[in-house]
């Protein structure tokens, strides 16, 4: 299990952060929704100790981040975050094999290749494999990267925007291959999300930000009504049930 | 009128410049009813002579940085960080071995030309760079410099010049003398001129289509911009030698407190690049007494010191 | 499938290959070639010389890599950035406060020791200060870099002023190095120093391999980046500092050298560029010292020609693609 304790970030007198207390709950999709400047994505570094926080703790399955070596978390668990461009060209392959490092440090073993041909062929890069990441479109170089933190097999993964720059139907396939890596590999998925309405239908939680602070979480029916969203977003949004899925309309 | 103070101060500081040097002048000897001849030598054929060359150099050399900056449109460049004075050493280079009977003014001009297309190549290159940011543009000038550097120093190797190229790199205003600097005075001729044109470079200064919208022609402020940049850089070049980062902090610190009207900034650029130069000149001549340092050099650590200042504080405001 | 997989990854170790050879020709042609019989004298004068240059080769090669690797950008190098007047600086400093009487007494060995203290201090303070803070521009680095170094060049031409003019022309020749004149005596210390320095690389090899994924990738996999940057910074000022004290500062040579390596090896592997890298300056320095002496007869000065090279490389750089 992932806990924050009081976890805060501040910028010299700006807090992005506000002293946040939170379980991330075991198992499934929980997404972390709100509006712009909420402090979603800063929690989410936070918490896989790519950014230092100012004051608090997190603990993953009872390990604090700040002091646990780096190759230990790296086992259990895995971020990515937007905007990962390199200097290297590197084959899909060669990125996804970077994934079992804290496994073989650079050695990869036999499971350690399998467990490369599994990741490439669950996010559907196997015609891919050969083809170096320069040469993809944006969708398909962003499955690579979600390829590469499965392929790290840890319990949690934490994906900040996964559907940064992907089209309409990238972002379905996406989400579905996050949804069966969720339920069938067992891994608890923490990801920000910006389309509402993409997390209320593949998630299993939802938290809500604003100001630096948790506002409110729960299931996606709990949280997507009208007088939580309100308060979240400042903007009246309606809520239709259209196929046991809820939906937000908020384009007028 | 702060301007007026300005000017006063700076007259002030260059009367007394006139004071400091190995053989002794001072104001009782040369206004005492008997004045002492030597003294008064000294003062006509060396102290004034250098007092002005200082104070041409620093005016001309601002103005010139001023008018770069608004024609590339980025604060960070200079005539030395775009390649002009470079290759205004190139040029002086080949015309001394190639013609080397010819008269100083003669290999002025070739080092004009030079200046003028190294200058030219600059901007070409620049047009030519995709995603061109800020900062990017003043290393490219850095970088082309360094490459005309290195032509001019193979040469002078092979040509046992490397002495004489080393004195066109560090401004030293050590060796003016009367009837050697005189050429200098064309700078202030420059610097009137753009002065003039200063509404038409602020113009040019805000884009190519800004400017032609307002019926002007863009090609042409950039051509007289360039010809004065690379007049003034080759002269400085061939009298004393050049001074590194005047035309680039002078106009930055002016701009601080004036805005970026040409009109009203070339005064006080002309006004403190002369200060900034003779203050460099008076420390070199002072720290090490009996020798001397040369201003350049000076100018070199100052300036970058106050460059790094402004770097890092405008990065302070950005993020 | 595999067999295509197997043939490109054969292809950087032929390359390699290759390269290993054509040093090991260009050193033989450096050696034998009109030696005009005198063996005795020119075997172990020219092999002074060419074990300076593949050092040096090797310094600046392996410290550019690792620099813009740990950096995350290919147009950086510990050269634009300074680093090498900064070692010109320090040596100035210590003849300007030691004193230039105490300074030529003293032996040059434990004089470079101190040096190369002073140079991982203050490189590790300094260039700490510029990617500690994270989120400043690449391009507000290069700039500060460059005119840092601009600041330390007439910071050292200043104290060179102070120090006594004819005192000073007789410790340039003693101290500042240059191609022509190569400091021999610290060519053992060197080479130890090179030997230690690629020990401690070379059981990081792998680690440098996850840093090309960039700072928070690598964390992601558990590499401790801050420690293996600071690591890297320190092996970097030790080379930077045998490379100066050997032959003096070199502008672009490194530039020139990393993306040789990168565009012959194309692969992110470590185990692979860097010696790639250590070859082909190798190679660049044997080979154009060799056509220096036996074609130019010595008529000019080998760092003219690599800043000239170097920096229209750099310009076609940019000009190709903004670097990101």
């Amino acid at each position: 299990m992932i806990e924050a304790r009081n976890v805060t970030k501040r910028y010299g007198d700006a807090l992005v952060v506000d002293d946040v207390t939170l379980r991330l709950p075991v198992g499934g999709i929980t997404s972390i929704i709100g509006p712009n400047g909420a402090g979603k994505s800063t929690l989410l570094s936070m918490v896989s100790r790519v950014m230092p926080m100012s004051s608090g703790t997190v603990l993953v399955d009872g390990l604090d981040v700040r002091t646990t070596p780096g190759e230990v978390l790296a086992r259990r668990l895995a971020i990515l975050r937007q905007d990962n461009h390199l200097t290297s060209r590197l084959t899909v392959r060669e990125l996804v094999t970077f994934g079992r490092y804290p496994h073989s440090k650079g050695r990869p073993t036999v499971q350690d290749r399998e467990h490369v041909e599994r990741a490439i062929h669950h996010m559907g890069l196997d015609a891919l494999a050969e083809r170096f990441l320069d040469e993809l479109s944006g969708g398909q170089r962003q499955r690579a990267f979600v390829a590469m933190v499965l392929c790290q097999d840890t319990d949690y993964v934490l994906l900040d925007e996964p559907l940064n720059g992907l089209d309409l139907k990238h972002s379905v396939a996406m989400m579905k291959q996050l949804r069966t890596a969720a339920d069938t590999l067992n891994k608890s998925i923490v990801m920000v999300l910006h389309d509402l309405n993409f997390a209320s239908c593949y998630s299993d939680h939802l938290i809500a930000m604003r100001d630096g602070k948790v506002a409110f979480q729960g299931r996606p029916e709990e949280i997507m009504r009208p007088d939580v969203l309100r308060a979240v977003y400042d903007l009246d949004i309606s809520i239709q049930r259209i196929d046991g899925d809820w939906i937000a309309t908020h384009y007028r | 009128m702060r301007l007026l103070v300005a000017v006063i101060v700076l007259v002030l500081l260059a009367l007394g410049s006139l004071l400091i040097g190995v053989s002794n002048v001072s104001w009782h000897s040369l206004f005492s009813p008997s004045p002492d001849e030597q003294a008064l030598q000294v003062l006509v054929i060396s102290r004034i002579p250098r007092m002005l060359a200082v104070m041409l150099v620093g005016t001309s050399l601002g103005v010139a940085g001023l008018i770069l900056q608004m024609l590339v449109r980025n604060r960070f460049v200079e005539p030395a960080t775009a390649g002009s004075a470079e290759s205004a050493s190139l040029g002086l280079m080949a015309a001394t071995v190639l013609a080397p009977q010819l008269p100083v003014l003669g290999k002025m001009l070739v080092a004009a030309v030079f200046a003028l297309a190294g200058t030219a190549l600059f901007l070409l290159i620049l047009r030519r760079i995709p995603l061109r940011s800020v900062l990017i543009v003043p290393l490219v000038g850095l970088v082309l410099g360094s490459v005309f550097d290195s032509i001019t120093t193979f040469y002078a190797y092979r040509m046992d010049l490397l002495q004489s190229v080393n004195a066109w790199k560090t401004g030293d205003f050590s060796n003016v003398l009367r009837g050697r600097y005189e050429l200098l005075w064309v700078t202030l001729g420059l610097t009137c001129c753009a002065y003039v044109a200063a509404d038409r470079f602020t113009v040019a200064g805000m884009g190519e289509a800004f400017t032609t919208n307002l019926g002007m022609h863009y090609s042409r402020i950039m051509a007289l911009g360039l010809l004065i940049v690379s007049l003034v850089t080759a002269m400085v070049v061939v009298t004393v030698g050049m001074v590194p980062f005047l035309g680039l902090l002078v106009p930055n610190l002016v701009s601080l407190f004036t805005g970026d009207n040409a009109r009203r900034a070339i005064p006080w650029v002309a006004v403190g690049g002369a200060g900034f130069v003779l203050l460099c000149d008076i420390l070199g001549r002072v720290v090490r007494f009996p020798y001397e340092i040369p201003g350049a050099t000076i100018a070199g650590v100052v300036g970058s010191v106050l460059f790094l200042y402004l770097l890092l504080r405008r990065d302070a405001r950005v993020g | 499938m595999s067999a295509e997989r197997v043939a490109v990854a054969r292809r950087p170790e032929r390359t390699l290959f290759i390269l290993g050879c054509v040093t090991i020709g260009c050193a033989l042609l450096f050696l034998l070639v009109n030696a005009g019989g005198q063996w005795d004298f020119v075997l172990p004068f020219r092999g002074r010389k060419l074990a300076t240059a593949l050092l040096v080769g090797y310094a600046i090669a392996v410290s550019t890599v690792l620099f813009q690797t740990v950096s995350g950008n290919r147009v950086l190098t510990p050269a634009i950035l300074g680093f090498d007047n900064l070692y010109v600086l320090i040596q100035t400093c210590l003849l300007y406060f030691l004193g230039s009487g105490k300074a030529a007494s003293l032996d040059p060995r434990l004089l470079f020791g101190v040096e190369i203290l002073i140079m991982v201090a203050f490189s590790a303070v300094l260039y700490w200060g510029l990617f500690g803070g994270g989120g400043r521009s690449l391009h507000l680095v290069l700039l500060t870099g460059v005119v840092l170094g601009v600041l330390f060049r007439s910071l050292a031409s200043f104290l060179q002023r102070l120090i006594d003019p004819n005192e000073f022309i007789f410790l340039q020749d003693r101290f500042f190095a240059s191609f022509n004149n190569p400091d021999q005596e610290l060519l053992l210390v060197s080479f130890l120093l090179t030997l230690g320095v690629s020990i401690v690389g070379f059981r990081m090899l792998r680690t440098f391999d996850v840093l090309v994924l960039g700072r928070e990738m690598s964390i992601n996999l558990g590499v401790d980046h801050q420690r293996t940057a600071a690591i890297i910074l320190v092996l970097v000022a030790i080379l930077v500092s045998v490379s100066s004290a050997l032959v003096g500062p070199v502008t672009f040579f490194g530039l020139l050298v990393s993306n040789l390596a990168h565009a012959l090896v194309r692969t992110y592997r470590h185990a692979l560029v860097l010696p790639a890298a250590a070859l082909v300056a190798g190679v660049c320095l044997v080979a154009g010292q060799f056509i220096l002496e036996q074609v130019f007869a010595f008529n000019t000065n080998p760092r003219v020609i690599i800043e000239f090279v170097g920096g229209l490389v750099f310009i076609s750089m940019l000009m190709r693609k903004a670097p990101v």
